[in-house]
C-alpha cells in the first residue's frame, strides 16, 4: 500500500466525502434542525458536488493547485458559517502544501495541522465550544501522534477518523458557545454538533481512500 | 403555505427581477446578486456595503441610494451571501476612498464578509467593517456569538450613508458606523411565527393565545413566551428591557418602531403611542421617531422597538436627504 497521496487520491478523497455527505444529508440536516437553522446537510451536500463537477472538468497537476481550488468552490458555493469554514481548511491546507504532485504522510498531516489553523483563525473556536474543531482537533492530533509513532498512513488515518468519530460524539453533552446554536444557551445541550458531525465524516473517508483497493 | 411565489428556489432572483422592474434608477446584477445604484457616487468618496439573508426586506436591498448604502448582497432567504458576492459588490462600488462594510452579528454574515474583505484588500481595496450588535434579548458574553444585530443597523445605514455622501474619510465613517451601533439597543416580539418559503411550514409553533417575548428576525427562539396581553402592556415587554441595557435620558433619542412584516400600520401606531408614552414617562426625550417595516422576519407578526443615544452631529446627519426605494426624505 502506499504511503503516499497524490492528486488523484485526492480526488477520491473528496468524491468520497461527497458521496457521503450526499447521503447522510438528512442526517446532517436533522442535527443542524435542532440547534441550527436546518441547512447543514443541503449546504454540504451542494458544496461537494460544486467541487467535484469542477474537478471532473480537469483536476489541477499539484497539490496546492487542487486544494485552493477545493476552497475556493466551497467558499462560493456552501454559504452560511460552513462555507468560510471549510473553505478556510481547504484554502490554508492547499497554502502549506506548496506546488507537490503528492503529499507523504508528515505532509498530509503538517497540511491538515495548517488547515485546522485555519478554522481557528477565522472561527476562534476552542475545543468544547461544540462546534467542527471538536472533531477536527483530536483527529490532528491523533495522526501527528500515530505517525511519530512510526504508524503506516493507513493506520494513521485510520486512528485521525476514530478520534473524530470520537469528538464529534463528546459534543453532544455540551452546551454550544459559537454559532447560532450559541443563542439557545442550556437548551443546545443533548444534541450533536452537525459540524463535528460533517468533519468526522471528512476523517472517515480520508481513512477509507487510503486504506482502499488499488493504492 | 399560500404566498405570492413560482418555485420556492427562485424566490430571490424572481424578487431581484421585480426590484428592477420597479426601480429603474437601480442597477440589478443577476449573477452576483446585487443590487447598486445607477449612479455611481463622486471619485475620491466612501462607499458603503451591506447584505445578509434575504427576508428582511426592505433591509439591506430598499436601502440602496443617495444618502445610504451603495450596494447591497442578497444571500438566500436566511442565509448569508458568499464570499465572492460580497466581493463582487465591494470592488463595483469603490471609488477608491475605501469600503465600509456593514454586517449584523450572525456568525455566517461576520464570516462570509470577513473573508471578503480579505480578499478585496488582496485586490487594493481598503475595507473598514462594522459589525452591528444591538439585541438586548442575547445576554453578550464572550461564551456566546454575542448579541444578534437588528434594527440599529437601519441607523447605521441611514446615518454614515450620510456622513459618506457629505465626504467623510472612510476611518471617520467608520468610527461614526461604531458609535451609533453602541449607542443603540432594541428588543423584539412576536405575534406568530414565519414561514421560510423552502421549508414550507412556521418555523416554531407559537399557540394562538401566546406571545415570544424577544424575538430575532430568523424565526429564533425567544427568551420567554406570555399569554396575549393589551398593547399597553406589551409596550412595557418591548421598552423595558432596552432601556434597563442603557441610558438614554439627558439628550435626544431616536426611536424606531418597527414591523416584523405580518403586522398593519395601524397596529404599529397604536404601539409606537404607548411605546412613547413610556418613554416619556421614563424621562426619554424623542427627538425623531420613524414607524413602519423596515428590518422584517418574512411574513412575522410582531413589532420590535430601537431606541438610540443622539446628538446634535447625529441628528442633522439623520435629517440629511435620502432617496432609497425603503427611505426617502429631504430635498
Amino acid at each position: 500500500m502506499s504511503e503516499t497521496l497524490d492528486t488523484l487520491d485526492l480526488v477520491t478523497w473528496l468524491t468520497a466525502y461527497r458521496d457521503a455527505v450526499t447521503e447522510q444529508r438528512a442526517w446532517l440536516t436533522e442535527l443542524d434542525s435542532a440547534i441550527g437553522d436546518a441547512d447543514h446537510g443541503a449546504n454540504m451536500a451542494r458544496g461537494m458536488g460544486a467541487v467535484v463537477d469542477k474537478l471532473d472538468q480537469g483536476v489541477p497537476a499539484t497539490v496546492d493547485e487542487l486544494l485552493k481550488s477545493v476552497g475556493m468552490t466551497l467558499v462560493s458555493s456552501v454559504g452560511g458559517a460552513s462555507g468560510p469554514l471549510y473553505g478556510t481548511f481547504f484554502l490554508r491546507m492547499g497554502m502549506s502544501a506548496g506546488a507537490v504532485p503528492s503529499l507523504d504522510g508528515p505532509a498530509l498531516a503538517a497540511t491538515i495541522r495548517a488547515g485546522l489553523d485555519g478554522i481557528v483563525a477565522r472561527g476562534k473556536a476552542e475545543l468544547g465550544d461544540k462546534t467542527m474543531f471538536d472533531a477536527m482537533a483530536p483527529a490532528v492530533d491523533a495522526l501527528d501522534a500515530a505517525l511519530a509513532g512510526g504508524a503506516s498512513l493507513a493506520d494513521a488515518t485510520a486512528a485521525a477518523a476514530a478520534a473524530a468519530v470520537a469528538g464529534r460524539d463528546a459534543t453532544v453533552p455540551l452546551v454550544a458557545r459559537k454559532g447560532r446554536a450559541s443563542y439557545l444557551g442550556e437548551r443546545s445541550a443533548g444534541h450533536m454538533d452537525p459540524g463535528a458531525a460533517s468533519t468526522a465524516i471528512l476523517f472517515e473517508t480520508l481513512a477509507s481512500t487510503v486504506a482502499g483497493p488499488g493504492r | 403555505m399560500k404566498k405570492f411565489i413560482n418555485a420556492p428556489e427562485a424566490v430571490l432572483a424572481d424578487s431581484l427581477r421585480g426590484v428592477q422592474a420597479a426601480h429603474p434608477e437601480l442597477v440589478v446584477d443577476f449573477e452576483h446578486r446585487v443590487i447598486l445604484r445607477g449612479t455611481p457616487k463622486a471619485q475620491g468618496t466612501v462607499a458603503l456595503v451591506s447584505g445578509g439573508g434575504s427576508g428582511h426586506e426592505p433591509l439591506h436591498g430598499g436601502f440602496v441610494g443617495e444618502g445610504m448604502l451603495d450596494a447591497a448582497v442578497a444571500g438566500e432567504v436566511f442565509t448569508s451571501p458568499t464570499p465572492d458576492q460580497i466581493l463582487a459588490a465591494t470592488k463595483a462600488v469603490d471609488r477608491g476612498a475605501g469600503v465600509l462594510h456593514i454586517v449584523k452579528n450572525y456568525t455566517g454574515d461576520v464570516l462570509n464578509f470577513e473573508m471578503a474583505a480579505e480578499l478585496a484588500a488582496a485586490d487594493g481595496v481598503e475595507v473598514a467593517t462594522v459589525v452591528t450588535n444591538d439585541d438586548v434579548a442575547v445576554q453578550d458574553s464572550t461564551w456566546t456569538a454575542g448579541r444578534r444585530g437588528v434594527g440599529v443597523t437601519v441607523l447605521v445605514e441611514k446615518i454614515a450613508g450620510a456622513a459618506a455622501e457629505a465626504g467623510a474619510d472612510l476611518a471617520t465613517v467608520a468610527a461614526l458606523a461604531e458609535r451609533i451601533n453602541a449607542n443603540g439597543r432594541s428588543f423584539g416580539i412576536a405575534l406568530t411565527s414565519c414561514t421560510v418559503p423552502a421549508v414550507g411550514h412556521p418555523t416554531f409553533d407559537l399557540p394562538d393565545d401566546e406571545i415570544e417575548i424577544g424575538v430575532g428576525i430568523h424565526g429564533e427562539p425567544g427568551r420567554h413566551r406570555i399569554p396575549i396581553a393589551p398593547a399597553a402592556e406589551l409596550a412595557k415587554h418591548l421598552v423595558e428591557p432596552v432601556l434597563a441595557d442603557l441610558d438614554f435620558t439627558g439628550g435626544p433619542t431616536i426611536v424606531m418602531l418597527n414591523g416584523l412584516g405580518g403586522t398593519p400600520l395601524i397596529e404599529l401606531y397604536l404601539l409606537y403611542g404607548e411605546v412613547a408614552a413610556l418613554l416619556e414617562q421614563a424621562g426619554v426625550t424623542v427627538a425623531r421617531s420613524l414607524v413602519g417595516n423596515y428590518i422584517t422576519s418574512l411574513d412575522m407578526a410582531g413589532a420590535s422597538v430601537t431606541v438610540l443615544k443622539a446628538d446634535d452631529e447625529v441628528l442633522k446627519l439623520w435629517d440629511a436627504p435620502v432617496n432609497t426605494p425603503g427611505l426617502r426624505w429631504g430635498r
